[in-house]
């Protein structure tokens, strides 16, 4: 397990930089817009300001928001009795010192996360949905998949990435937007030059590109890590049918989470938004295709080792490329 | 000149050592953290079986001998101690309820029954904690084990005499399934 979260750790990093340099060059591009001699270096100061406010906000809160904005309540182990159950076996498989609170969202869709930027103050919610569909063995699968997640430390890094996704987001909205009511007001009367004008130019094409280009990386990592979560769900519970069935049933679920938001993707099990087009659903989404996690988690057999969900994964997808890292497969 | 190298390389091996002799430790702690898991749920489940008995005895009358049968084995089991003693009582424990979750079957106005449905219920999860805590005892075992027996770290093991431990192995491999077709 340990192997797993210091790959985890350099990947992320890795990613983290990537992101930070688009957020750094936005900035940059956008402040000589504005101004070509200095205004660079205010605009990559002003955007890593924005990024460490929303950064702070979110990690003194940002568990309070997430729950809030989902509606959810906290349960003890007498409302939810087999709930509770069933997060405390998975806190037993996976040895965390410490019992994640347990949510429950009010909402029919069949979702669950998980929250908390360390494994100590950790949150595991599930929605009404899920609880009503799932049977026991499926619960703990999903609930597993959650536990993996706080397991593998993947809460806090998804944080600062889905934060920088945000600021970059932002930053270039209230810059196009600030654009336009510049721009009428300005009527081209009193434009400063051409030089501006090309700087001008790339700054707006730059603004729209940005939050798609961080989009793409975000995603790619996500995907990874739902893999990796499935791998580590089936070591947890040894019993792989329980997850498969259970995102069986959650595929085939029409229904759309109400109180989604497209930031918190990556935190459920199941991507909560339902994309609309199909060639662009494998680039842009925070999740693997259900199908596909389903056929690997089958595949496993009796081999509840993160190796024998390697093999699945080879077997499932003809792909060499590897889920799990080479370190963690000799255990 | 040599002195220095001589010495650079007492400190390496010195440091790796420390290293080996830390490592080991953390990883016996380790074992005693997980087994004391164990013995949690063991109790837990201890706990919940006169109250099971209580609940059910009104409705099984012709399971006189299953259900006496499942209060001696946890006598038994929990009279029991040490790793190896221990194991062999909680199968037993555990076959004697297998046989009282199959005879339950016969009782239908007992599965209408909420306070036997939250028990059962209770007892499920009992033995998922358990076979949980044990997995995750034996992988803990596995890894001291492993590190007692590798070269180079057997060296160090050897020197301060880390011993190994004993696995906690129940039931055969197929119970584990054997519960989720229950009730």
């Amino acid at each position: 397990m340990w192997e797993v979260i210091k790959k985890n750790r350099f990947k992320s990093s890795m990613l983290l930089i990537m992101m930070s340099v688009v957020l750094v060059v936005l900035g940059f591009v956008i402040g000589s817009s504005v101004d070509v001699e200095s205004g660079g270096f205010v605009g990559i100061i002003i955007a890593t300001i924005v990024y460490l406010i929303m950064l702070l906000v979110t990690f003194s809160q940002g568990k309070s928001i997430m729950l809030r904005m989902s509606n959810a309540h906290e349960i003890g182990p007498d409302d939810y009795p087999q709930l509770y159950n069933i997060v405390e076996e998975m806190r037993i498989a996976a040895g965390l010192p410490v019992m994640p609170k347990v949510y429950v969202i009010e909402d029919d869709a069949p979702n669950a996360f998980a929250a908390g930027v360390n494994p100590k103050k950790s949150v595991v919610a599930v929605t009404t949905g899920l609880l009503r569909i799932m049977k026991r063995d499926e619960l703990q699968g999903v609930v597993a998949h959650e536990m993996a997640h706080i397991l593998n430390r993947d809460i806090r890094y998804m944080t600062l990435a889905t934060v920088m996704v945000g600021t970059v987001a932002i930053v270039s909205q209230i810059f196009l937007r600030s654009m336009m009511f510049s721009g009428r007001g300005r009527g081209g009367g009193n434009s400063k030059g051409k030089g501006n004008a090309v700087i001008m130019i790339a700054a707006v094409i730059f603004a729209i590109l940005a939050p798609i280009a961080i989009q793409l990386l975000y995603f790619a990592v996500s995907r990874k890590r739902e893999y990796l979560a499935d791998a580590s769900a089936a070591r947890l519970t040894r019993y792989p049918e329980g997850l498969a069935s259970a995102l069986e049933k959650i595929g085939s679920s029409t229904q759309d989470l109400k109180v989604a938001d497209k930031s918190m993707a990556p935190m459920y099990i199941a991507n909560p938004l339902k994309p609309k087009g199909q060639r662009l659903k494998n680039l842009s989404s925070t999740h693997p295709p259900l199908d596909q996690r389903i056929k690997i988690l089958r595949a496993m057999g009796n081999a509840h080792s993160y190796t024998g969900y390697q093999q699945a994964y080879h077997a499932v997808t003809h792909s060499k490329k590897s889920i799990i890292p080479a370190s963690a497969l000799e255990r | 000149m040599t002195a220095i190298i001589i010495l650079a390389v007492v400190a390496v091996l010195v440091i790796i050592i420390i290293g080996m002799y830390n490592s080991l430790v953390k990883m016996r702690n380790q074992v005693k953290n997980a087994w004391s898991q164990i013995d949690v749920q063991l109790k837990r489940r201890y706990d919940l079986i006169p109250n099971l008995i209580e609940t059910v005895k009104g409705y099984m009358k012709h399971e006189r001998e299953t259900l006496e049968n499942v209060t001696r084995m946890r006598a038994q089991a929990m009279e029991a101690s040490g790793v190896a003693e221990k194991s062999m009582a909680e199968g037993m424990l555990s076959s004697a309820l297998g046989q009282f979750k199959i005879a339950v079957e016969n009782y239908p106005d007992l599965k209408a029954n909420q306070n036997f449905l939250a028990l059962q219920e209770e007892l499920t999860s009992s033995e998922n904690k358990i076979s949980f805590a044990r997995q995750n005892y034996n992988d803990q075992v596995l890894f001291l084990n492993n590190k007692i027996e590798m070269f180079p770290s057997n060296i160090i093991a050897g020197m301060f005499s880390f011993s190994k431990e004993v696995f906690f192995e129940v039931e055969a491999p197929q119970e584990r399934q054997a519960p989720k077709v229950s009730f």
